[in-house]
């Protein structure tokens, strides 16, 4: 793991009232690296990626103890714009979640909140982010189109355009390609691939191999724990811990 | 290019800079033995530590690839085949360095007589066409260029065939030179050994692009 890190989280515990989803978590993310979490359901896998847009903060009874750095500021200091974060740090989810607007307004939606309304500068990055997102060739005729006309892949590449247009530093995934058929899910997986070039990547998936192909290291969560953090290629053909193995080769979990 | 085709890309390419420094080792080898320069005999044997670590390199990444991508079709035979050239090539390279050997084992330079009479030259020159063949048949994906190399063994064979009769002759008629014949028949078995490895890589190559499996086939049937 090479290059300066972006995002570094130290014992971080959470809890949900009195059940403890994270223990003693500590991982640091390169900048421009793509970082898969694996494990079983319930692992907190994607707990922990909630932590770096706060999206933890929603649910009732939550409790975050530990020192969370994103470009080394303290994400959860007092006074923290939210709203400033979450643009840093854009989300992709399971399910394509398209507002009920036209191609061209989801993608624009971001910089129209913000305040943004200078129509040069939204046609110009409505076009980059629909292009850095591998979807600019399939609706540049039909910008005024709704959302909902697109196949699921495309809504989810939407999605993906959606968050780069405010141009955040990171992305966060929670299974983004899980409810996609297997060619939606290989555009996905390459865009992944593409993206990390200006972008750091986090990604939580339930498909192994996927972890295998779009990620540059792989943390492997088991009942609230890290047990294990390294590169991709380490994970996958020699794993440090017999947990791990036992995961990956499916012999539990 | 996707991300597999762009690893799929480097792994050809890193399999093609080992068949160089293999063809490269073979090459000093002929030289060293007909310039009798035990300096460049040293330098391949020193090289040899870097057509093994290449070998490693070529493996794991190849392991790599299986974990991380799960190839399939062309692609899982592409590198199926990549593993097994490799291990070729570096048997290749094993022989070079033995050949190297040889040369420093000799007393006096080789015999002009012996290396005529056991047309050793000419096998090197053979086996080390026969290796340069397959490359480019990997190269530029030419499967009718790599079932030829099977006809060029032939005259590896044919050369090995004799080479008891004709080393032993010359031994009888000159037994001063033992050691040194001996040398030579020994370099003559290793080269047999290339052509055979260059035919291995024929056959993985075949494998690859037309998903037909040779081996065990006879020479008739490999057609």
């Amino acid at each position: 793991m090479t290059g300066s890190s972006i995002i570094e989280a130290k014992n971080v515990n959470l809890f949900y009232k009195d059940f403890q989803a994270l223990k003693n978590i500590s991982m640091s993310m390169t900048e421009n690296s793509v970082t898969a979490l694996i494990g079983p359901s319930g692992c907190g896998k994607s707990t922990f990626l909630r932590i770096f847009n706060r999206m933890n903060d929603l649910i009732d009874g939550v409790r975050i103890e530990g020192d969370i750095r994103i470009q080394g500021k303290d994400i959860y200091a007092k006074g923290l714009d939210i709203d400033e974060l979450r643009k840093k740090v854009g989300m992709v989810f399971q399910k394509p979640n398209p507002f009920p607007k036209s191609i061209f307004e989801n993608v624009a939606y971001g910089l129209r909140v913000n305040g943004i309304n200078h129509k040069n500068y939204i046609e110009e990055t409505v076009e980059r982010s629909l292009k850095q997102a591998a979807l600019w060739d399939e609706v540049k005729d039909n910008l005024k189109k709704s959302a909902y006309a697109l196949s699921g892949g495309q809504q989810q590449r939407l999605c993906i355009a959606r968050a780069l247009a405010v141009e955040p530093s990171i992305i966060l995934m929670d299974e983004p390609a899980s409810a996609l058929d297997p060619i939606s899910t290989a555009k996905i997986e390459e865009l992944i691939y593409q993206l990390k070039e200006k972008y750091t990547i986090i990604i939580v998936t339930h498909n192994m191999q996927q972890a295998g192909r779009v990620s540059d290291n792989t943390a492997f969560f088991y009942m609230g724990e890290l047990i294990e953090f390294d590169s991709t290629k380490k994970v996958f053909t020699n794993p440090e811990k017999e947990r791990t193995q036992n995961y990956i080769t499916g012999r539990f979990g | 290019m996707n991300h597999l085709d762009a690893e799929l890309k480097m792994l050809r390419l890193d399999m093609l800079e080992m068949f160089s420094l293999v063809i490269s080792q073979l090459e000093k080898g002929r030289q060293a033995l007909t310039t009798f320069d035990k300096d460049l005999a040293r330098e391949i044997i020193m090289t040899e530590k870097r057509v093994n670590s290449f070998e490693l390199k070529l493996d794991r990444d190849c392991e790599n690839i299986f974990a991380l991508f799960q190839p399939v079709a062309v692609d899982l035979r592409f590198v199926l085949a990549t593993l097994k050239i490799n291990s070729n090539l570096e048997r290749i390279g094993d022989i070079a360095e033995g050949i190297a050997k040889f040369v420093l084992d000799i007393r006096l330079s080789p015999e002009p007589k012996l290396l005529e009479a056991t047309r050793l030259i000419e096998m090197f020159d053979t086996s080390i066409s026969m290796i340069k063949d397959v490359k480019l048949a990997l190269e530029t994906e030419d499967t009718a260029l790599a079932r030829r190399v099977f006809q060029k063994d032939d005259l590896l064979d044919e050369i090995n065939g004799i080479a008891n009769q004709t080393v032993g002759d010359f031994i009888r008629a000159t037994p001063d030179r033992i050691n040194q014949s001996l040398n030579i028949l020994s370099m003559i078995r290793k080269l047999e050994r290339v052509g055979d490895q260059a035919k291995n890589i024929s056959e993985e190559i075949i494998f690859y692009i037309e998903a037909k499996v040779l081996k065990h086939r006879s020479k008739e049937e490999k057609k």
